[in-house]
Parts: C-alpha cells; sequence; structure tokens
C-alpha cells in the first residue's frame, strides 16, 4: 500500500488527501502543525491550523493569508483522509496531525512536549500505525530538571542581580519560549521588560486567551532608566549585539535545552544557562512513542540517528526522515 | 562537597576576576581547614597520580546509567568532555550527601588508586548514587585527573590573603614547596605569624613578560642589568639544615634527578637559596637540550649518562643568604653577594654567574641579539638595577627580550576535542608537512587561534573528516596554517624526525593551498649543524 506521507521536494506530501503537512514551499493546502518558522512558511494558499494557533500563524503569516482553524475535537475528511489535530504541547496552538485512510492511521508530531505549561494545551498521546516524531534532544544525555525547580533557579538568579545592581537579560525564543518564561517566573520580583519580538507575541497569546503578567516594552523605558531590577526577555539574536548596551551592567541568560550541556553555555559567553526546553527529553520521546503504539517511527530533526537505533533494537521498524524542518539551537 | 561543588559552579559561571575572588573568599569563610586546604590542593593544579583506568570507569558508567556502549559514543561526541557526558547520564539520585569534601577526597577518591577492582566499582557507584549533577561533574573531574577552572594560583593567593589577613606574598611563599594537605598546613598557612616548618620550602619565582614595544623605549641602557636567557631548567637550589633541595619552575622538587648539584648545595652556606637555570653543559657552553631531555628520561641516572651529560646551574639570583630572605635588597647587591658564592665554588664547577652584557647603546645590543642562535640563548633578561626580587609575572622591572621564533607553514591532518571550556569544539591539532608527495604529521599544537576562527576549523573538520580513531579525526589535508616555535632538533622517536620545542599557531593562512605548505627539507635546514 502506499505510504500515506512522502517526502517531495515540497515537504511532506499526502497524495491520497493532496495536501502537504509543514511543507517547505508554497503549495496549494498545508496542514501546519504549529507557527514556527521551520514548519510553518509564507506563500502557500491555503493554511490549516488548531483553533488555539490561529492567532499565532496569522502574526506569522501575515494578514492575508488563508488560515482555517480545526477545533481540536473535530475531525475533518479531505479527498477521503481523516484529519484531526491534537494538542502537541509544544506552543500555543502546536498540533499533532492524525491521518487516517483505508484503516491506516499516521500521525506526524510536529514539535512536541510532554510537561505541561499554562501557555500551551497538554501533549495528548494518540495511537497510530506510523509515528513521524522530532527528535531535536535524542540522546540520553537530555533529561529536563522539573519546572518549578528551574523557575525557582531562574527567580533567584534575577534576585541576585538586583543584589548586586545588575539587569538580569533572558534570551529566549520569541515564539513560544519566552511566553513560557514569562508565565512561569515570580512577577513580584520585579518589572518584566520584552524586546519588540517578544512583546508582540505576548499580545497574540494575550489575545487568544493565554493570561500573562505585565510585561512593558523596552524600548518604551525613558533614558537612563535604571533596569536593575528588571527582567528583560529578548530574542537570542540579540546576545552581543549593541541592543544589549542600555542595560549595563547586565548578567545574561539562556533559557534553552542545550543548556543542558556545559560548551554550549560556555561558547555562547553567557553568565548562566536555565535548562528550559520546549521538546520533550530523551525519556519523553521514548514514552510518547511507546504510547502511540506504532509498529514503523520516523524520526525527523536533530540526534535522528540515535533515536533510530535505539529503536530498531527495541524492535521498532525505525528510519530517518530527511525533512527540512532544521532545528537550529535558537528554536529551542 | 556540596560546598565545594557550589565554588566550582560559581568559578566557572564568570569570567569577570572580581566575581571569582568574591566567590572564594566566600567559600574560604565557610570552609572547614580540613576541607579547604583540599579545595587549594585542586584550585592550584595540583592532582592525585592516576586513581583508575578510564575504560574502567566508563565501563561502570555505562552499567549505572543504563545506556548501550554505543550510545555512551554519541552522547560523549555531542558533549566532549568524559566527566560531563558520565554526570549527564546517570540516572537522578536516590540520596544526597552533607558529607564535607575532605572525607570524600581522603576516604574515597585518593583510595581508588589501591583497592581492587570490586571495591573501586561498588564505592564510585554509591557516591554517584548520592551526588548530584554537579557533585557528579566536579567528582568525576577530580577522578579523571582533569579538573581545572579558570583560577590561577595568585587569584586563590589573593582571596586567601582577604580571608585571613596575611600579606599575599606571604602566603604565596608558604604555597610553595613540599606540603601535606591537611587542616594543619592551612591553619599554618592563614596564621598570622608562622614558623616557617617546612625547611625545603623555595620562594616564589619572579617571571618576567615580553617586552612589549621597541627596547628603546625601556630609557637609559645604563639603567638595566642585561643577561643572557638561558633555554634550560628555571630552578631554585636551597640549602638549609644541612640539607639540598632543588625545586623546577613547575613546583617538583627534582633534587634527585641532579646528584652533581645536590652535592653543590654542600659547598653552600647554610640558609643559601639561588635562583638559576639548569643546563647540560660542556666546555664553557650548553649541549643541546634533546641532551637534556634524555637525561630527563632515564629512570635510573647511571655513571655513562652522567658523564655524558653533566649539568650546571647558571645562577641568576640570591634570594636567601645567611638564613636571611634579601628578596628586597636592590639587585646589586644581592648579585654581589651572589658573585661571593659561585667565586668560592669555583673549583667545583657546577655553579656558574649568569654573565652580564654591557653594550653602549640600544643598537648595540639589538646586534648582539643576533648572536643569540649561535649562542644557544633565547635572547635577553632585562633587570632594571635598584629593582627587588618580586612574586609571580610582573610587568615594568624584569623584560624578556626574546628572539624571533622560528616558523613554518604546515598543513591540518588531524583533530580532537579539546577540554573544559572548549570541550564540544575540536581545537588540539595535528600538523603536517611535504615529504615528498606526502604529509607527515609534525607537531601538535592547541593555542594561538581566536574563537572565531576555532569555530571555523571545527566546522572544517565535522564537515571534512575521513576517518574516526576514537575522538580523533583526520580530515581532508586542506587548511594551512603559520606554525610558530622556539627550538628545533633531530629526533628519532618522531616520525619526521624531527622534534620542536613549544610549538604554536601564529596564523591561519587562509590565502595558501596546501600544496604550498612547506617541506621537511626546509625545515631540516634549520636544523643546528651536527
Ligand atoms: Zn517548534
Ligand atoms: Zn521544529
Amino acid at each position: 500500500m502506499k505510504p500515506l506521507l512522502e517526502v517531495t521536494p515540497d515537504g511532506l506530501y499526502c497524495a491520497q488527501g493532496d495536501f502537504y503537512v509543514d511543507p517547505w514551499c508554497p503549495v496549494e493546502r498545508a496542514v501546519i502543525t504549529h507557527a514556527h518558522s521551520d514548519h510553518a512558511r509564507p506563500g502557500s494558499k491555503r493554511y490549516l491550523t488548531s483553533a488555539p494557533g490561529v492567532g499565532v500563524l496569522r502574526a506569522r503569516m501575515g494578514s492575508d493569508a488563508c488560515i482555517e482553524a480545526v477545533a481540536h475535537e473535530d475531525t475533518l475528511d479531505i479527498g477521503g483522509v481523516r484529519v484531526s489535530l491534537h494538542p502537541a504541547g509544544h506552543i500555543l496552538g502546536s498540533a499533532q496531525v492524525r491521518l487516517e485512510h483505508a484503516g491506516e492511521v499516521w500521525v506526524v508530531s510536529g514539535d512536541y512536549k510532554i510537561e505541561r505549561d499554562r501557555t500551551s494545551e497538554a501533549f495528548e498521546p494518540i495511537r497510530c500505525h506510523t509515528f513521524v516524531t522530532e527528535s531535536t534532544f535524542g540522546l540520553p544525555i537530555y533529561r529536563w530538571r522539573p519546572q518549578p525547580e528551574v523557575f525557582s533557579q531562574i527567580n533567584s538568579w534575577w534576585r541576585g542581580n538586583q543584589t548586586a545592581g545588575k539587569a538580569s537579560v533572558v534570551f529566549a525564543y520569541s515564539l513560544g519560549k519566552a511566553q513560557r518564561l514569562i508565565a512561569g517566573v515570580d512577577p513580584s520580583i520585579g518589572p518584566i521588560f520584552c524586546h519588540g519580538a517578544v512583546q508582540k507575541m505576548n499580545e497574540v497569546y494575550r489575545e487568544s486567551g493565554v493570561p500573562l503578567p505585565a510585561t512593558l516594552y523596552a524600548g518604551d523605558a525613558e533614558r537612563g532608566y535604571d533596569w536593575s531590577r528588571a527582567l528583560i526577555v529578548a530574542p537570542p539574536s540579540c546576545n552581543g549585539s549593541i541592543w544589549m548596551r542600555k542595560f549595563h551592567p547586565a548578567s545574561t541568560a539562556f533559557a534553552s535545552g542545550w543548556m543542558r550541556v556545559r560548551g554550549t553555555r560556555r561558547r555562547r559567553s553567557l553568565d548562566r544557562g536555565f535548562a528550559l526546553s520546549d521538546h520533550a527529553d530523551w525519556p519523553g520521546l521514548l514514552g510518547a512513542i511507546e504510547a502511540t503504539g506504532a509498529q514503523q517511527v520516523l524520526v525527523t530533526h536533530g540526534y535522528r540517528a540515535p533515536l533510530v537505533k535505539w529503536l530498531g533494537e527495541h524492535g521498532l521498524e525505525a528510519r530517518t526522515l530527511e525533512t527540512r524542518f532544521e532545528n537550529e539551537e535558537e528554536t529551542d | 562537597m556540596k560546598l565545594f561543588a557550589d565554588l566550582y559552579t560559581a568559578l566557572d559561571e564568570t569570567t569577570k576576576t572580581s566575581l571569582k575572588t568574591e566567590a572564594l573568599t566566600t567559600y574560604f569563610a565557610a570552609a572547614p581547614p580540613a576541607d579547604a586546604v583540599w579545595a587549594i590542593h585542586f584550585l592550584i593544579g595540583r592532582r592525585p597520580k592516576r586513581l583508575i583506568e578510564t575504560r574502567k570507569l566508563v565501563e561502570w558508567a555505562i552499567a549505572e546509567a543504563g545506556v548501550p556502549p554505543w550510545l555512551f559514543d554519541e552522547s560523549y561526541q555531542a558533549v566532549g568532555d568524559l566527566a560531563e557526558t558520565i554526570s549527564l547520564l546517570l540516572p537522578d539520585p536516590q540520596y544526597s550527601t552533607d558529607l564535607p569534601l575532605h572525607y570524600w577526597v581522603e576516604e574515597r577518591l585518593l583510595p581508588l588508586a589501591r583497592w581492587e577492582d570490586d571495591r573501586r566499582r561498588e564505592s564510585l557507584v554509591s557516591a554517584w548514587r548520592e551526588m548530584n549533577d554537579s557533585q557528579r561533574f566536579v567528582w568525576n573531574k577530580l577522578i579523571t585527573g582533569a579538573f581545572r577552572v579558570g583560577v590561577s594560583q595568585s587569584l586563590v593567593v589573593r582571596a586567601l590573603a582577604q580571608v585571613s589577613g596575611v600579606a599575599a606574598p606571604v602566603i604565596s611563599h608558604r604555597l610553595m614547596g613540599d606540603w601535606q594537605p591537611s587542616p594543619e598546613f592551612y591553619t599554618r598557612l592563614i596564621a598570622r605569624e608562622s614558623e616557617d616548618a617546612d625547611v625545603s620550602r623555595p620562594y616564589p619565582f619572579f617571571l618576567a613578560y615580553p617586552i612589549e614595544g621597541s627596547v628603546d623605549q625601556l630609557g637609559d641602557i645604563s639603567e638595566w642589568q642585561i643577561e643572557w636567557k638561558w633555554d634550560g631548567i628555571r630552578s631554585q637550589l636551597v640549602r638549609r639544615n644541612w640539607r639540598t633541595f632543588i625545586w623546577s619552575r613547575g613546583e617538583e622538587l627534582v633534587t634527585e634527578r641532579f646528584p652533581e648539584l645536590e652535592a653543590l648545595g654542600a659547598l653552600l652556606p647554610e640558609g643559601t637559596v639561588i635562583d638559576g637555570e639548569i643546563l647540560p653543559w660542556r666546555g664553557g657552553h650548553p649541549l643541546p637540550f634533546a641532551q637534556m631531555q634524555r637525561r630527563i628520561g632515564r629512570k635510573v641516572l647511571g655513571p655513562k649518562i652522567l658523564a655524558d651529560v653533566p649539568v650546571v646551574i647558571l645562577a641568576y639570583d640570591l634570594l636567601e643568604w645567611n638564613g636571611r630572605d634579601i628578596r628586597e635588597q636592590p639587585i646589586e647587591e644581592r648579585r654581589a653577594k651572589l658573585a661571593a658564592l659561585t667565586d668560592s665554588t669555583r673549583d667545583s664547577g657546577r655553579l656558574i654567574l649568569s654573565p652580564v652584557v654591557t653594550p653602549a647603546s640600544w643598537e648595540d645590543l639589538t646586534a648582539l641579539r643576533r648572536e643569540s642562535r649561535d649562542r644557544k640563548v633565547e635572547g635577553f633578561m632585562l633587570k632594571r638595577h635598584g629593582s627587588p626580587y618580586r612574586v609571580g609575572r610582573r610587568r615594568g622591572d624584569w623584560w624578556k627580550w626574546k628572539i624571533e621564533p622560528f616558523s613554518i607553514d604546515a598543513v591540518l591532518l588531524y583533530a580532537q576535542p579539546g577540554s573544559g571550556r572548549r570541550a564540544s569544539l575540536f581545537t588540539d591539532y595535528t600538523f603536517g608537512v611535504w615529504d615528498g608527495d606526502k604529509l607527515v604529521p609534525f607537531a601538535k599544537a592547541y593555542s594561538g587561534l581566536t574563537d572565531d576562527e576555532i569555530r571555523k576549523v571545527d566546522a572544517f573538520v565535522r564537515r571534512n573528516t575521513i576517518e574516526k580513531f576514537g575522538p580523533v579525526r583526520s580530515v581532508k589535508p586542506e587548511l594551512v596554517f603559520e606554525l610558530a616555535f622556539e627550538g628545533i632538533q633531530r629526533s628519532p622517536r618522531h616520525r619526521s624526525g624531527i622534534a620542536v620545542r613549544f610549538p604554536r599557531i601564529a596564523r591561519w593562512r587562509e590565502d595558501k593551498p596546501a600544496a604550498e605548505a612547506d617541506s621537511l627539507e626546509t625545515i631540516r635546514a634549520l636544523l643546528p649543524p651536527g
């Protein structure tokens, strides 16, 4: 039987239903797992996304993009293929795409995270025959500490900087991680300022019904403002830029799963690294894959080869899927 | 252990000296002497002799982590540091530990060297189960002998001085010599008054910076005492309590390596400390340094090697005289006393006053410097008249003015990951030069590139790997680097037949293709005659 999804030059294609999942080139019909730039690219005629994700996808694709929403409990019929979207727990509106055709069920995970947080809908395991999984952190060195522990580290770093008279600048990917961070820190410690890119996404989250503590746009502060009590949330690309100068003296930190390894933190010459990830860690990946009951597992993103080999040794048919979901470090 | 792991984390998290000093003083103020002394021991880079084979450590870690060996290897590739890989892979701790550092070191770390495998394994695994991530990391670093954190000895000394109120040079001096990491030693180290119990203790060496800019900026040449810079083993000869001790600059007691110098000590008055350079020497000239290496390499010094490679001390300075520390006296006075000593021991032929040169002008000195290679010296030491003998590396009173290094263009052949800060990058390189139409490995070098260049070379290595041998990768021979080095000599032990001293990367020759790198023939032409 023809597989339900195949890698074509334009992206992951479902021939039976004539649509793509997260295509990397403009196509007629794109089903989108989530609004990150390696999964949602502009130029396609019609986009389908989960209802909670419409706002963020619109913010990324522009106001004239044609976006259809599908509620989490609904199932669509696209050319005879039953399509439904299920929470992936990665960012607001992130979804796993379930495809069913002639008794065969495939699930494309997109990016996912097992641990619950207040800014995205909780990950939901879906039974399927074939599971297309990410493996950004597909090595057993990646195991996350419980969120409350990480947030208490961040809070005490912020307080410590206040005592030392320093601003606290934390880098976080502007869509998803930044909002989760803002929702997780203790806002009674001091004011939270954001870079424009982050502030824009905060608004989208609030409009989509996700409550966030008050945040200020860093560009609105008057000259000579004393930043020493503030937490400043900025995208990672700001590290080392002139934009950073006004916060001097500042302590810098990065909130990302990559910070689990000391070398990646030191290479960026950051003061602190907080291993806070929006992706599943190694036990999370293994648990999620097992919960699907899938016999065939196709692996994209990051450390693919080790995960494929591991699954193979544990009796699954696993192979890598060469996609263009190129996950640079910045996307966590 | 928790305090020490916290200290490590604090030091690791900052590059600022002020914050590092603060972390150190906080630690020393809180740590009991029995722990503090071990902390000093490790922080200043002393490490235990090999405790355990890496292979066994890895095997036990793999079993405890419950991962297959190939997955351990993949993880190690991603992390680039063994101690860290192990601590990241181990399951979460089952207990926590309040046991102090000295317990862990004395009862659990050092005994590893003598225990049987079963006991070692049991002890290590139970240690891992009690420690959190950061404790495990530090612990593994101590076990693998790779404990390194970016603090200098002088920073540790500064922190101890702040905590104790004892002057930094005093602390620095007390840290020299052959001390045992005991609480008693720590108490003496930070005590206001203390009998110097250790008769062997040398003084901290005064080290010179290379001259910056041109020499004529140093003012009138007559204000300077100028000596040749000899290429041997910088040492101190200590004569106290009718015993002789010889210390190398690396703070290693090397008395046994030089029986003829130990005998020389007996000719010196009680309470004498001489700073000088140990050189292989015959007929008024130094022998090639390779001869010294040959001698150092011997386990047993037989009469033949002693006769083949006799050594002397070129005496630079006198630090202690009649049992008195005279480092604060002006250099002329110290040298006059030193000259009296070399005179009185002239018959032994083992103690030679380092000659001074007295050119009339900087131009004359520059001309004289060109003779350095023929004279088998490395250039000059310039010492300001009237200067005291200071502690550590200081600018101002002493400068070294070395001859330009040799340099050649070589091709990158192999790379392997560095350690510490550079653990996840390929930073340790082996370079080759042409021998006919083949490239032969010629020198290893670690330093000299900027962080940016290191990242680029790292990316090249990853994309152009030909073969992997453990952590080492052979790469397409494409990148050319200019290597600088200090000395060159024949060496049958090297595949190229040549050994160089202190090779380092001078710059990346992105303009040069591999075909234009130097050949072995060009390099042989640099060899000294004979
Ligand atoms: Zn994503
Ligand atoms: Zn992704």
